[in-house]
């Protein structure tokens, strides 16, 4: 422990110098900036700024990355909350009850609560980072194919049981997901699936104009039109901060959150999107009150945004213990390293400890200046909501289109947000939940994969599934939640959800 | 019918779909032991298809005769006006597909003043261009003129 604080000592020596604290700065600004964008998520923003670290050494240029990448998580919920379009795709779930808070004139303090909870997580997650990072490497070394696959399943079917509605509906809108998700080249074979000759289509659905398209674009088609349009929210000043009372129900779900995303962000892929996916449904679950969730609840804001912040940390775990990355960006900054000649690999911390521990020690530094950074600026935010409706949708649209199209530079992703905004315009109708189309993009690609590799490690036999104690566990859970879901429809009862749907329509069951 | 039953109808009929373009675009279905690429495809389909027969048969939800639709006009418009964003973005440039797209959300469909449209249009067009083109490096598209 001694020597993890000497060594603390030499982060800080580092990451307290001028030019250093001044990367940190410009990162955490920039990615502020890209995450409040819609559609330009961390990895855009941090893929255009690589080239102008290349004459940085390699201290400022990835304590600068990392600043854009954390910047982003911070940054991500306010349009989320302001507008109900996800800055990136990490902030979904923020959309859910950050939007409805500030449609109850509580934006204020959605704002405040995600950035008070991205600000714990991200320093919370750091210590994990410093104290248990060759350990959580190794167990996540154990995370083969079948594991992944276990847990990912395991994910799907916690959100679809958790969902407000129907279980069997939130099935259903997953299963679209996924088979949305599967368009696009097949990553084992290269053959092309449903693309129909659009050569942008190769890549498959892009996220962003997926989930733009099923939160903001549907959000406008449905409420532009309609007879009391949204009214002007004049927020006052002391309506700004939360209360005790919000402050009270957001502690133990960024507590959860905290944890959660740290564990989830070690495992490969998109982490930290579904890393915020996985602790709305755990907070709706362990809420004594699940039907407020959709209407402005405080955990489901202060719970994913603590997920998706704590997850950049844990994200970092594999990479700077082993030199593996978890997912495209950790991909991205390890390039950078290898850039500027530094190797990474479990021999980092021995042979730039400079480098390492400041690094450590600029993310304590850089949660702090983003903390003191978004709390003012909340203030700033929330005004938007002054703007008269026939001014702001076609601005938020304006910036939806920008934002889509800036990703990839395709009018096709404007076209996918486009349908996809139809698409969640009737959906919304039908009362299906849009979120698990989401996931099951995020997640097709990563479970028909796993799935495969799976298969040709076990030639062929799905026993591997079972063999693997970690993944028969997980899927253990999964069928639980089935057969539980399958006893309370044999008995023919209504349990929580199913009552809760009813109410919500004014019905007592 | 209940919104139950028609969105389970749709849902069966897009599985069913999705299982013919599978078939018709003769992707390799490969085995259990060794999926091919349409493996997956075609198993989500078939989950799809079965939970839409299940929605279906439960039922459940008002009348879709009773379900409003009275935002549709503006709908169709706020439709109209990405479309032409999309068609056009390339073509005419960023700057003058958002001012026209803009100045037919303000003017012609929310009806606000010549004046409000024309400097609501040209700041938003110009000033998101100066932001993200010139400030961020991110590449916008220009039309014939440069503009």
């Amino acid at each position: 422990m001694l020597d993890v604080l000497q060594n603390l000592a030499l982060g800080f020596s580092v990451a307290l110098s001028p030019p250093v604290l001044f990367y940190a700065f410009v990162g955490c600004v920039i990615g502020t900036l890209v995450g409040v964008l819609p559609g330009v998520g961390p990895l855009a923003g941090i893929s255009l700024l690589l080239p102008a670290t290349f004459g940085m050494d390699a201290t400022r240029a990835i304590v600068m990355l990392a600043g854009i990448y954390y910047g982003a998580m911070y940054g991500g919920s306010t349009t989320s909350i302001l507008m109900r379009i996800p800055g990136e795709a990490a902030s979904v779930m923020t959309c859910i009850d950050g939007y409805a808070m500030a449609r109850r004139g509580r934006a204020g303090a959605a704002l405040a609560i995600a950035a008070v909870g991205s600000y714990v997580a991200g320093t919370v997650s750091v210590v994990g980072l410093m104290v248990m990072a060759p350990p959580l490497a190794r167990v996540a070394l154990r995370f083969g194919p079948p594991e992944q696959l276990a847990l990912l399943l395991l994910g799907l079917l916690v959100l679809a049981y958790m969902s407000s509605g129907s279980m069997l509906k939130a099935l259903a809108m997953a299963a679209l997901g996924l088979l949305l998700g599967t368009i696009g080249i097949d990553q084992m074979t290269g053959y092309m699936r449903y693309v129909y000759g659009v050569v942008e289509l190769g890549d498959g659905l892009g996220v962003v104009p997926v989930a733009v398209g099923l939160f903001g674009v549907a959000e406008i088609l449905a409420t532009a039109g309609a007879p009391t349009p949204p009214a002007v929210i004049k927020p006052r000043l002391r309506e700004l901060l939360p209360s005790r009372d919000e402050w009270r129900q957001s502690t133990w779900p960024i507590a959860r959150g905290t944890v959660l995303g740290f564990l989830v962000g070690i495992l490969p892929g998109s982490a930290h999107i579904i890393a915020s996916f996985v602790s709305y449904a755990v907070e709706k679950r362990v809420s004594r009150r699940p039907q407020d969730f959709g209407h402005g609840a405080v955990a489901g804001v202060a719970g994913p945004e603590s997920a998706n912040n704590s997850a950049t940390s844990g994200a970092f775990v594999p990479m700077l213990a082993l030199g593996v990355p978890s997912g495209p960006i950790p991909a991205v900054m390890l390039a950078a390293l290898m850039v500027h000649g530094v190797a990474p690999g479990p021999l980092l911390v021995h042979n730039q400890p400079a480098l390492f521990w400041g690094f450590i020690a600029s993310m304590y530094v850089g949660n702090v200046m983003l903390l003191i950074l978004n709390l003012p600026l909340v203030g700033l935010f929330v005004n938007i909501l002054r703007v008269p409706y026939p001014y702001l949708y076609p601005a938020v649209l304006v910036f939806s289109i920008l934002g889509v199209y800036a990703v990839n530079g395709s009018v096709v992703d404007v076209w996918i947000m486009l349908i996809m905004g139809v698409l969640g315009y009737v959906l919304r109708k039908l009362d299906f939940e849009t979120a698990p189309i989401v996931l099951g993009v995020v997640l097709a690609p990563l479970i028909e994969l796993s799935l495969r590799q799976s298969l040709a490690m076990s030639d062929g036999r799905y026993a591997i599934f079972v063999e693997h104690r970690i993944a028969a566990a997980l899927l253990a859970a999964g069928l639980g939640l089935v057969l539980l879901n399958l006893y309370t429809f044999a008995r023919r009862g209504l349990d929580w959800r199913a009552r809760m749907a009813l109410a919500e329509k004014g019905d007592s069951p | 019918m209940s919104v139950g039953r028609v969105s389970g109808i749709g849902l069966a009929v897009l599985a069913l779909l999705v299982l013919e373009e599978t078939w018709r675009q003769r992707l390799p279905l490969g085995s259990v032991a060794s999926p091919g690429p349409a493996y997956f495809p075609g198993v989500l389909a078939v989950l799809l298809l079965a939970a839409g027969l299940a929605v279906a048969a439960l039922g459940g939800g008002p009348r879709v005769a009773s379900l409003e639709w009275g935002e549709w006009r503006h709908g169709v418009a706020i439709f109209a006006a990405c479309a032409f964003c999309a068609l056009a973005l390339e073509r005419l440039g960023y700057r003058v597909t958002i001012f026209i797209a803009l100045g037919f959300l303000v003017r012609v469909v929310e009806r606000k003043s010549p004046a409000a449209t024309l400097a609501f249009a040209a700041a938003l067009a110009l000033g998101t261009f100066w932001l993200f083109d010139t400030l961020l490096r991110v590449p916008l598209p220009r039309g014939a003129f440069g503009f």
